[in-house]
């Protein structure tokens, strides 16, 4: 399909009856760490085009899914009742927002400046809403609602599925939308500036406004992830939001392939998936507890950095040189001189 | 005609009692087989579920009330559990994180299958799942934590606390203050500004203190959790000695009393310390202040002279029953722990969990155990006060004894066992029972 947006439409409408299948076979819990992926996933991918695309680092994105988070359990504070779409809507909008003013702040900033900026806004932010506690709630935090699936659904309808689904289907038009623009001409505006300011400047771009752009549309997405990261956990609190889902953040993007939307869903998986697992796996040993409460923590820190050592291009990178290391060797029979260079 | 109803009355009811005496014999142990009567029960076990901060900023201390509670569980289990069947405890870490607070409840509730939820501990990160807990129609008993938001039966007929909430020990602080410091000034240092630790602490000696025989200056001095290093609160300190504070109502975590002492004795002030129960543990505050946890050794014995309370036996108190009966479970099953306040807690709720389990009947259902503890007192436990549970009122241990420090760090009684609520104006009284001596089993009884 030579139309990128046929085939970007046609692959999220695959992957969306392939996951909504899914969700059935799995048990709930299963979809409540789907959903979990999917969520990360929102963010990750705004982190993408920011940082894998444009170039441009951030360790604040788990501040921005706080502003998201936050403006979602305000909504729902004052408006229990609210049907989901707006205040994932207004999550979007806010988060955009404050996106903007900090890629304009960002947009004067290089390399280690641009990351102690933005590390200073994941630090910083939490304790706002402790500093403000009669309006966000303090330490203690905003409870946020279970999302319930509609009665038509029918009455056994698990709410972990119908959170999945509503993920699943955020995940998908966010991947839509950005898969959009990257491979456009925005995207390849993104990408010069990335590559060297200067010459893009010479061809006519202007490098603050694409950067500026960069930082709203990834913003959007912390945005659109934090609000239904706000539904997932049950509770927006400032100890959600530590220095930890930035870092996170980063790592799914750089463990999965940095600068892929691809790398980004990988990456995702890893990152929400293998705590789940590894701590599964430390509890059937029959180990002190000293050992047994600290083992998942140092066990999820080898395997990021045994995947980062191993495939330095990150997992989708790894999968890109398996696949054309096989399709060379499928090849070969019918090619019987020794091949040049790859 | 009257009288003949009335009588009448009486007897169906004495034959109904009877025939409930005969069911609930015939449901406890009157020899029906065990079955699989809710989720997490099977003819031989009982699975339930625990979040924990093993790991994190609140592991110090807190990560050993659960291993406390499983070797009870296993000493009970040694003995032949409850109805025959083992309780198994199945506690994970969340480092005291409600993000993964409310993935691991998910991953009890819908892949282990837990029967109830036990003793999940922290304010923030049980508020994250309290919600689904309730919707999910699990148990949820005994949230370690002090905030009075369990408390809340029509929102969550689910939850119950367990220890004081921190409005209890407000008032009943506060009362001791008034009729000991008559005519003194008196300080707030507390966990803040935004805190439901402080906040709810203060709202308690307010209620007592305002327009009383002492003075509060005002406002509270706060610290916030986060702040660090030796010496961090000492311009708080320093405020309330110029403000000629002579008696210092304090709701801290133990590092910040630890830091006030220190703060306080740096500056050469001398006032009279009042600590919540939290706060006061003297084996974790003689650890901060020997250990070098503030950055410089200081002596033990600044800790001499505290005020503050408690709801269960003293922990130096070895003639008492119920500490000798935990001390010796504690050395067979659970030898690596030490013997401090948070394991005497998790010993304490495990023992009042158990006997809820035993009143719930042979082959209870997830609405028995919470029908159970709203009917039932379970005032024979190791509590120095009554538990408050009715339908109506899901609060757990009713009041405090105050207690008083002496320079070797052993916390001496200091005063009566009071009971109160957490309402405004509530009456302090005495408690209406007498704490009991624990059983020769050491399991509670049938």
């Amino acid at each position: 399909m030579r139309n990128p947006l046929l085939r970007h439409a046609t692959v999220c409408v695959a992957l969306a009856v392939v996951l909504v299948l899914l969700t059935y076979v799995f048990d709930a819990f299963t979809d409540y760490k789907i959903a979990g992926v999917a969520i990360f996933f929102i963010a990750a991918a705004g982190l993408t085009v920011l940082t894998g695309v444009n170039g441009q680092l951030s360790l604040g994105h788990g501040a921005l899914m706080a502003i998201g988070a936050y403006t979602t359990s305000l909504l729902l504070k004052e408006q229990p009742q609210l049907p989901m779409i707006l205040p994932l809507l207004a999550a979007i909008v806010s988060t955009g927002v404050a996106g903007a003013v900090i890629g304009v702040a960002a947009a004067r900033l290089r390399g280690p400046y641009l990351a102690g900026a933005t590390l200073a806004l994941a630090v910083g932010l939490p304790q706002v809403a402790v500093h403000y506690g009669s309006v966000f709630g303090g330490n203690q935090g905003l409870p946020v609602p279970v999302p319930t699936p509609p009665s038509a659904l029918g009455g056994d309808f698990p709410n972990e599925r119908w959170l999945a689904w509503i993920a699943i289907a955020a995940a998908l038009i966010t991947l839509f939308l950005l898969a959009n623009l990257v491979s456009g001409a925005t995207g390849a505006r993104l990408r010069a500036v990335a590559d060297d300011e200067a010459a893009a400047s010479l061809a006519g771009i202007n490098v603050a406004r694409i950067q500026v752009l960069a930082f709203v549309v990834s913003a959007a997405c912390a945005g659109l992830a934090g609000s239904l990261f706000a539904y997932w956990v049950g509770l927006t609190a400032p100890s959600g939001f530590g220095l930890s889902v930035s870092l996170q953040l980063l790592s799914a993007i750089v463990i999965g392939g940095l600068g892929s939307l691809s790398g980004a869903v990988l990456g995702s998986f890893l990152v929400v998936m293998a705590p789940f697992t590894i701590s599964d796996l430390a509890g059937n040993l029959n180990l002190s507890s000293d050992v047994a409460n600290n083992l998942p923590l140092a066990l999820y820190g080898v395997v990021l950095i045994v995947t980062m050592l191993a495939f330095p291009r990150g997992i989708q990178g790894a999968l890109f040189s398996l696949w054309r290391l096989a399709k060379r060797n499928l090849r070969r029979p019918q090619a019987p001189t020794v091949s040049t260079t790859a | 005609m009257a009288a003949m109803t009335r009588s009448r009355t009486g007897a169906v009811g004495s034959l109904l009692a009877g025939l409930a005496v005969l069911a609930a014999c015939g449901g406890s142990g009157g020899g029906g087989a065990n079955q699989a009567s809710a989720p997490g029960i099977t003819p031989t076990s009982v699975t339930i579920g625990s979040t924990q901060p093993l790991t994190g900023p609140a592991a110090a201390g807190y990560s050993e009330i659960a291993p406390a509670s499983n070797a009870y569980f296993k000493y009970v289990n040694a003995h032949g559990g409850v109805f025959g069947r083992s309780i198994i405890f199945d506690y994970v870490d969340d480092g005291y994180n409600p993000t993964n607070t409310a993935a691991q409840t998910r991953k009890l509730i819908l892949q282990d299958k837990v029967y109830a939820m036990f003793e999940a501990l922290g304010t923030p990160t049980h508020l994250s799942v309290v919600n689904y807990i309730n919707s999910e129609k699990v148990p949820d008993l005994f949230v370690a934590s002090g905030c009075n938001c369990w408390n809340n039966v029509s929102q969550y007929p689910e939850t119950f606390g367990w220890q004081p909430d921190y409005t209890i020990e407000g008032k009943i602080l506060g009362q001791y203050i008034k009729q000991n410091y008559s005519g003194m000034k008196v300080g707030y240092f507390a966990q803040g500004p935004n805190d439901e630790f402080g906040t709810d602490g203060i709202n308690g000696l307010n209620d007592v203190l305002q327009n009383s025989s002492v003075t509060v200056v005002s406002p509270p001095q706060y610290y916030a959790p986060t702040a660090a290093g030796a010496m961090a609160v000492k311009s708080e300190l320093a405020a309330m000695q110029a403000a000629g504070v002579q008696v210092i109502a304090s709701f801290s975590i133990p590092l910040f009393t630890a830091d006030a002492l220190a703060s306080a004795a740096a500056l050469n002030y001398h006032p009279i310390f009042v600590v919540s129960n939290v706060g006061s543990d003297p084996p974790t505050l003689t650890g901060i202040l020997t250990g070098g946890a503030l950055g410089v050794t200081l002596p033990a014995a600044l800790i001499g002279g505290v005020v503050s309370d408690a709801y269960l036996p003293l922990l130096s108190d070895s003639s008492n029953p119920w500490v000798s009966l935990f001390k010796l479970i504690k050395a067979q099953y659970a030898p690596s722990l030490p013997w401090d306040g948070n394991v005497e807690y998790g010993f304490a709720t495990a023992y009042t969990f158990v006997q809820a389990l035993k009143a719930a009947g042979q082959n209870p259902s997830r609405d028995d155990i919470v029908h159970a503890i709203e009917t039932t007192h379970f005032n024979d436990g190791p509590g120095l006060v009554p538990f408050a549970f009715t339908s109506s009122n899901h609060l757990g241990y009713s009041g405090v004894e105050i207690v008083k420090i002496g320079p070797d760090g052993a916390a001496v009684s200091a005063g009566p066992v009071q009971v109160t609520d957490d309402t405004a104006g509530g009456a302090i009284t005495s408690p209406s029972s007498q704490p009991a001596a624990p059983p020769s089993s050491g399991i509670p009884p049938d």
